[in-house]
């Protein structure tokens, strides 16, 4: 029916995508595996993000994929500061009550982008975007390799710091046993906002790669936290092979599905998987604690 | 909560003025608060069924409330069936739907976060199906449902030239609504129910059938909000996958009895009526700075979540309770003390 | 009035429950010991329906209970309570005895005064009103076993209901289930208070590493050489014998 070259490129340009996923989903599953937080105002600080890129360059002229480090470094700041002010103090008794906690800071987040930035799409136009390689089946532009490449290094990158730095092996500790922790002497709550911290920076990288192909609206975190959530749940809650994994399936899924069954009952592949998961395999593909 | 003279009072002169409302406020903008203030009461008390009696929390109520919405606008608009009639089509659709989601829910043991994110990638499902199924739901241009305009068929059609009829429709829902719930806590079911929201196994192992009572409270529970679907319809006229499946529908009936006090009787009434006035004085107050720019309630809305879920585990009501008792206890002490 | 037969429960590769055999006749109480980790709970949790066993049988007053839910077995008459008391904490004492006389009442009411009787009959009459969460331990106990016994059970399954009680309230809690015992109500009890195991049961089994390794009078038991090393080590039961281990 489909001839298959045309799935071959589908897929390519899915897994160009599916990275971005991965990094926006690694930064949900570190917040989950060390605070045993599910973040529903991950979408909404991607979304600020975003916002940042997008000013940064309209205002400012800086391209986005110079901005990525000063972004991130923001994002870590917000992230920081929001789990030490805001979460640490609420986040007590049941996880649905947290989850609804972030929820309403999502809620806050988005209105006042909305109050301030209104609903109008702002996308940002490299001047190079139409730039890129030809694989023969598919055209992929500078934006789509950047995102790709740009995610699995900082994914790696991630993964060494988890693997080698003292902060990294800390935070590993914390994730397993908090009280066995506390008790060598690691200072829990500056742990906890750290990995808050890190879950954002993740975001905020992403949203740099994000603003050429991805127009900014105040509403587009909801979709990226519908996508998020089905990777970690996909890949396993806590495990960051699962998010990388998790985060490919997922944008090939949705670039696939929209061949299928057209752009947008396409985007129900999404959702499906997401709801086959939880009933049928609630710990994911790599169901593991964060390691 | 009813149960002094006081309070008894009080609900007394409260529901003699809401009867008397139309004749009192004649501005049509007052009108359209209280109607949307009892909406959202309405559809909380719905959510407040689940949530807040039987702990299982939902983030996709608008599957329930789209689906009640768009079988009422369908079956009116493409097939011209009266509204009286398509109504009960639409709660039953909207308890056909709950029983899906809660059969495959409970069935599979989602408790938690889990419960509450399934549902939420539901909602995004019936979203996405609804703006695809252009032939059924025109996509996501909407349905437009046929302005009535013959006034002698106001009532017969379901819609009403003035907001009076609005009003008393909706007020009508909602004492209905606060009358099924209090019957519900003074019932084998409802405290079933409550059992199961505290301790599930602890519930099972006294005799309380669990997946049960659960799908219960689920049906009911989206019966109710699939019949604020037909309100809105009949309010608005209007039906698109945005509205019907969108977030904000979800996230306002879960605010509003979280806000007001989950597992109570007028939790959601309450919470409805301080989420409105609060918002409107919000707007107001901001008017001269920044006219009518949107998102500023909502900040609001999202800023009073986070202060009650932190400091008011029992929200509104049980503020009000809690200085209650303390008064009473106070009365009682000096009592003590005189006798002494 | 219950009899398991030959039952196992695996969890993964270990073994929890091994051809574990008892009897509980009507009208008696009986107790099941054992060290800590012995499978004495999860032999409750087979029992009373929220484990499937592996393989065996349990029939209860004629009635073939095997893997019915918790629910279904409270329904016939067999009812347990937890280890680690699980009230419900935002509700009063009172509505929560009531929750347990839903089992057999269907009125609001009429459960309400039913929970009113059995909260005074165990003592707790002068905290009705009282929230669950705000109790003590001993009352917590006595809560679950009054919610338990609201639902008009034929059998109970008591887990560890003394644990962590002190030397007055183990008596009290003794007599009441003494009581309990004397309206007709069979008993199946877990326990680690020998003295109580000593004084309330009328036979004993004892359960280590997932099987009955001894049964019979509490006294019998108690003096079972194979009881008293896997209660205290290997060859302890020699050591005693040979002149009291090194006194």
């Amino acid at each position: 029916m489909y001839d298959f070259s045309i799935i071959l490129a589908s897929v390519i340009n899915g897994t160009m995508t599916g990275a971005v996923y991965a990094l926006v989903a690694l930064g949900l599953t570190l917040i989950y595996g060390v605070l045993h937080i599910i973040n529903f105002a991950h979408g909404s600080m991607l979304m600020v993000a975003m916002y940042a890129a997008f000013f940064l360059f309209a205002a400012g002229g800086i391209d986005p994929y110079v901005a990525l480090p000063l972004v991130a470094a923001l994002a870590f700041a917000f992230g920081y500061a929001l789990q030490r002010s805001v979460i640490s103090k609420t986040s007590h008794g049941r996880d649905e009550i947290i989850l609804l906690v972030t929820l309403g800071i999502s809620i806050v987040i988005e209105n006042a982008a909305l109050f301030f930035f209104t609903s109008n799409e702002r996308l940002v136009t490299l001047p190079y975007d139409i730039e890129g390689i030809d694989l023969g089946v598919t055209f992929l532009v500078v934006p789509q390799l950047a995102a790709f490449g740009a995610s699995l290094v900082i994914t790696f990158l991630l993964w060494l710091f988890m693997a080698r730095t003292d902060t990294g092996k800390a935070i590993r500790a914390v994730a397993k046993e908090r009280l066995g922790a506390r008790l060598v002497g690691i200072n829990v709550d500056h742990i906890f906002a750290i990995s808050f911290g890190i879950g954002t920076a993740c975001v905020g990288a992403a949203a740099c790669l994000l603003v050429p192909t991805f127009p900014v609206t105040p509403q587009i975190g909801y979709v990226f936290v519908l996508i998020a959530f089905t990777v970690v749940v996909l890949g396993g809650m806590g495990s960051f092979v699962g998010a990388l994994i998790g985060g490919l399936i997922i944008g090939i899924a949705e670039s696939v599905g929209g061949l299928f069954f057209g752009e947008t009952l396409g985007k129900i592949s999404i959702s499906l998987i997401f709801i086959l998961v939880l009933l049928f395999r609630p710990t994911g593909l790599f169901g593991q604690r964060l390691r | 909560m009813t149960g002094t003279m006081g309070w008894r009072i009080f609900w007394l002169v409260l529901g003699a003025l809401a009867i008397v409302a139309p004749w009192i406020i004649t501005s049509g903008f007052w009108i359209n608060f209280l109607i949307l203030t009892l909406f959202l009461a309405f559809l909380g008390q719905g959510w407040n069924i689940m949530g807040g009696y039987g702990g299982q929390f939902s983030f996709g109520h608008a599957v329930f409330f789209g689906t009640g919405a768009y079988i009422q606008a369908i079956l009116q608009s493409k097939f011209g069936w009266n509204p009286w009639l398509t109504l009960w089509f639409a709660m039953a659709g909207g308890v056909l739907v709950a029983a899906f989601i809660g059969y495959l829910s409970f069935r599979y043991g989602l408790r938690g976060s889990y419960f509450a994110l399934i549902t939420l990638a539901f909602a995004e499902a019936f979203r996405v199906l609804a703006t695809a199924a252009e032939g059924v739901t025109e996509g996501g241009k909407g349905i437009l449902i046929a302005l009535n305009q013959d006034p002698e068929r106001s009532f017969a059609m379901m819609q009403f030239a003035t907001g009076t009829g609005y009003y008393y429709f909706i007020l009508i829902l909602t004492v209905l609504s606060l009358v099924v719930v209090w019957a519900m806590e003074r019932s084998r079911f409802g405290a079933q129910l409550v059992a199961v929201r505290e301790n599930e196994d602890a519930a099972e192992a006294i005799g309380v059938n669990a997946f049960r009572v659960k799908m219960g409270a689920i049906c009911l529970s989206g019966a109710m909000t699939a019949l604020g679907g037909v309100f809105y319809v009949q309010k608005f006229l209007l039906m698109d996958p945005n509205i019907a499946y969108g977030p904000t529908k979800s996230v306002e009936a879960l605010v509003v009895p979280i806000i007001g006090g989950m597992g109570t009787v007028f939790g959601p009434l309450l919470g409805s009526a301080f989420l409105h006035t609060m918002g409107e004085i919000t707007k107001e107050a901001t008017q001269f700075f920044w006219q009518d720019r949107p998102g500023l309630d909502l900040i609001f809305y999202g800023v009073i979540l986070v202060l009650v879920l932190a400091f008011l585990p029992n929200g509104l009501v049980g503020l009000i309770k809690g200085q209650w008792r303390g008064r009473r206890q106070g009365r009682a002490a000096e009592r003590k003390k005189a006798v002494a | 009035m219950l009899e398991a037969t030959d039952i196992i429960k695996r969890f993964g590769g270990l073994v929890a429950v091994s051809d574990a055999s008892l009897t509980v006749p009507e009208g008696r109480i009986v107790s099941l010991i054992g060290p800590n980790g012995a499978g004495k709970t999860t032999l409750f949790a087979v029992i009373s329906g929220f484990l499937k066993p592996d393989a065996g049988r349990i029939t209860f007053a004629g009635t073939d209970v095997t893997g019915m839910r918790p629910h279904e077995v409270c329904r016939l008459g067999l009812v347990r309570t937890f280890q680690v008391v699980q009230p419900f904490a935002n509700l009063t004492v009172r509505e929560n005895i009531a929750a347990g006389a839903h089992n057999r009442i269907r009125g609001r009411a009429e459960a309400l005064d039913h929970a009113g009787e059995v909260g005074k009959r165990l003592g707790m009459g002068g905290m009705l009103d009282q929230p669950a969460g705000a109790l003590t331990v001993a009352g917590r106990k006595r809560l679950e076993l009054s919610r338990a016994l609201a639902t008009g059970p034929k059998l109970l399954l008591l887990d560890e209901v003394m644990a962590g009680l002190n030397a007055t309230e183990i008596t009290e809690i003794v007599e009441v289930i003494r009581g309990i015992r004397d309206t007709g109500i069979t008993i199946l009890l877990i326990e680690h208070v020998m003295q109580a195991v000593m004084s309330l049961s009328d036979y004993t089994y004892v359960l280590n590493n997932g099987a009955i390794i001894s049964r019979g009078a509490p006294r019998e038991v108690a003096a079972d050489p194979q009881v008293v090393e896997a209660y205290l080590g290997h060859g302890a039961s020699e050591r005693i014998a040979a002149g009291g281990a090194g006194a």
